[in-house]
């Protein structure tokens, strides 16, 4: 496909910093390789706005493969902006036409404060994660291979699509509720389809679902959202799968 | 068990919802089988029939419990979901100057609470017409029926007539006493003659409240109950399915039924309660 450049008008949430009031600044960027991904687009508006004298947009970036889970941004009311299955870092300018508006905005959620412009605070993903998000292994040195214990091809399979999970927010930020639930199910349910995982479930499910709670996270309300908007897919069946575990565990559980 | 977990947290609170929501499902068709026999009979055969059932709705005991269950379930369903609504409005204190929720979520699932609301302003009026003038002002007039029946006392001229007060009884001596058994009816003084059936009548309350020829209003309270049906159809093509998808159940095999199902449901139960009030307009 032949390369075409195309102008554009941005209009970019700008915000110094968690405390400040922020607004809405319109640009215009000329000469937009369509080749280039969105996140080389806002490259080129900073170095437009270095060379003005102005200060650039910050914004969250790493890998720019799509797997790292860093890059986020709201643009013209989606997460991770049209396509469907994307990263903002994996979306491309290609899918813009010459004169387009577009929004870029934070994610928006309480539970995800901005630090800067662009760039937010996702440390309550961390939080719950921490709360469970893991298999107690004795590391010894005399543990035993993993691949010791059998595991059935088809919930090794759920597992992994689950594990896919980047914990970029998408989910959260999309919902119209902030709600974090797709997150959590995919990182409740990689740990409860594993016989690995079955051990400490319970408490698991119960931890993490109590901490995205204290974090100011929203209720779903199956809106399926996030599903739509997650860049890797991650199903629904997880946050039913969450349910089911969390109800059988406050049943049965001692706490 | 932990009962402050599952009371106060997220999942908790859906769980909650989606029984509520599922036990009123149940309780539409309930009302909606007696509402029906509005117009499935016609003439004196129906109002007596739908007088009846009336009757049965209000005395029955196992009905008594079930509709303060009912109550409840109203309840609890409202207050979780202004709890919920009031939560997620939280998590979100700014709200995005550009968004397209349409392109990743039905409007139905994203109106929950606004379709909730108009159901609760319907479910007001609707028991200001029917349930207050039924229950509380006992404004209903008692509709009796003579009874065919073989009875000497029947022709005695200088009879004393009494009927049993609301809530009617039936007195029955047994050993001297007066049994309390059934019934808003007529009887012979100081006897168990019975010599007429009397009920509430609710059929003529309800087809002159919707019948063009008795009242002014009735275009307006028709149309009115037409909104209030599709707004309960949007209401339930998202909640009937989400109720499941709270309680954990989502599976390849029974999710796309539960789906199907859910949809009928939500077109169907609504559709028929709608029919009625125009039926009763037409004919009336």
């Amino acid at each position: 496909m032949a390369s075409k450049f195309i102008n554009i008008t941005l209009k970019i949430w700008r915000q110094k910093n968690t405390n400040a009031k922020g607004g809405i600044e319109t640009y215009s960027l000329a000469n937009v390789s369509t080749d280039s991904s969105f996140l080389e687009m806002l490259d080129q508006l900073n170095e437009q706005l270095i060379n003005e004298q102005k200060e650039p947009v910050a914004f969250d970036h790493d890998c720019r493969e799509g797997i790292c889970g860093m890059c986020s941004l709201y643009i013209n009311g989606r997460a991770h902006g049209p396509e469907t299955g994307t990263t903002t870092c994996q979306l491309h300018m290609r899918s813009f036409a010459d004169g387009d508006t577009i929004y870029v905005e934070p994610w928006r959620s309480r539970a995800f404060p901005i630090v800067k412009d662009l760039v937010v605070d996702r440390s309550a993903f961390d939080r719950i994660q921490q709360a469970g998000g893991f298999v107690s292994v004795n590391t010894s040195g005399r543990t035993m291979d993993a691949n010791a214990i059998p595991v059935p091809k088809a919930d090794a399979d759920k597992a992994f699509e689950a594990a896919a999970c980047i914990g970029c927010g998408a989910c959260v930020a999309t919902c119209k509720n902030g709600s974090a639930m797709l997150f959590v199910g995919a990182k409740v349910s990689q740990y409860a389809l594993l016989p690995q995982g079955k051990v400490e479930a319970k408490d698991r499910v119960l931890n993490m679902v109590r901490q995205m709670d204290e974090e100011g996270f929203g209720n779903c309300t199956n809106t399926g959202a996030c599903e739509v908007e997650c860049p890797k897919g991650i199903s629904l069946e997880n946050i039913a799968r969450m349910n089911r575990e969390f109800l059988s565990a406050s049943l049965t559980s001692d706490k | 068990m932990s009962n402050s977990v599952i009371f106060k947290s997220s999942i908790g609170k859906k769980v909650f919802m989606a029984l509520t929501g599922l036990f009123l499902c149940t309780f539409l068709v309930g009302h909606l089988l007696g509402n029906l026999q509005l117009i499935l009979k016609t003439g004196e055969e129906g109002r007596r029939a739908f007088n009846e059932y009336a009757y049965f709705m209000g005395h029955n005991p196992f009905i008594n419990i079930l509709s303060i269950v009912t109550y409840a379930a109203v309840l609890i369903h409202i207050i979780d979901g202004i709890a919920l609504t009031i939560q997620n409005k939280k998590a979100r204190p700014v709200a995005y100057a550009y968004s397209k929720p349409g392109a990743n979520s039905s409007s139905a699932s994203r109106s929950m609470a606004i379709l909730g609301t108009l159901i609760l302003v319907f479910l007001a009026t609707h028991m200001a017409n029917f349930w207050w003038k039924m229950k509380v002002k006992e404004e209903v007039p008692l509709h009796t029926y003579k009874l065919e029946m073989d009875n000497p006392m029947m022709g005695a001229a200088n009879a004393e007539l009494y009927y049993t007060h609301v809530p009617g009884i039936q007195p029955i001596p047994k050993d001297g006493k007066n049994i309390v058994e059934k019934g808003t009816d007529l009887y012979i003084k100081g006897t168990n003659v019975k010599v007429a059936e009397g009920y509430r009548d609710l059929h003529t309350l309800v087809i002159d409240f919707f019948s063009k020829s008795k009242n002014e209003g009735a275009l307006f309270a028709v149309l009115f109950y037409l909104i209030s049906m599709v707004v309960l159809a949007y209401h339930l093509l998202h909640g009937f399915q989400s109720a499941f998808q709270s309680l954990g159940i989502n599976h390849p095999k029974y999710t796309p039924l539960i789906k199907i199902i859910g949809t009928g449901f939500a077109v169907v139960i609504p559709f028929l309660f709608a029919i009625i009030p125009v039926i009763i307009y037409m004919n009336h």
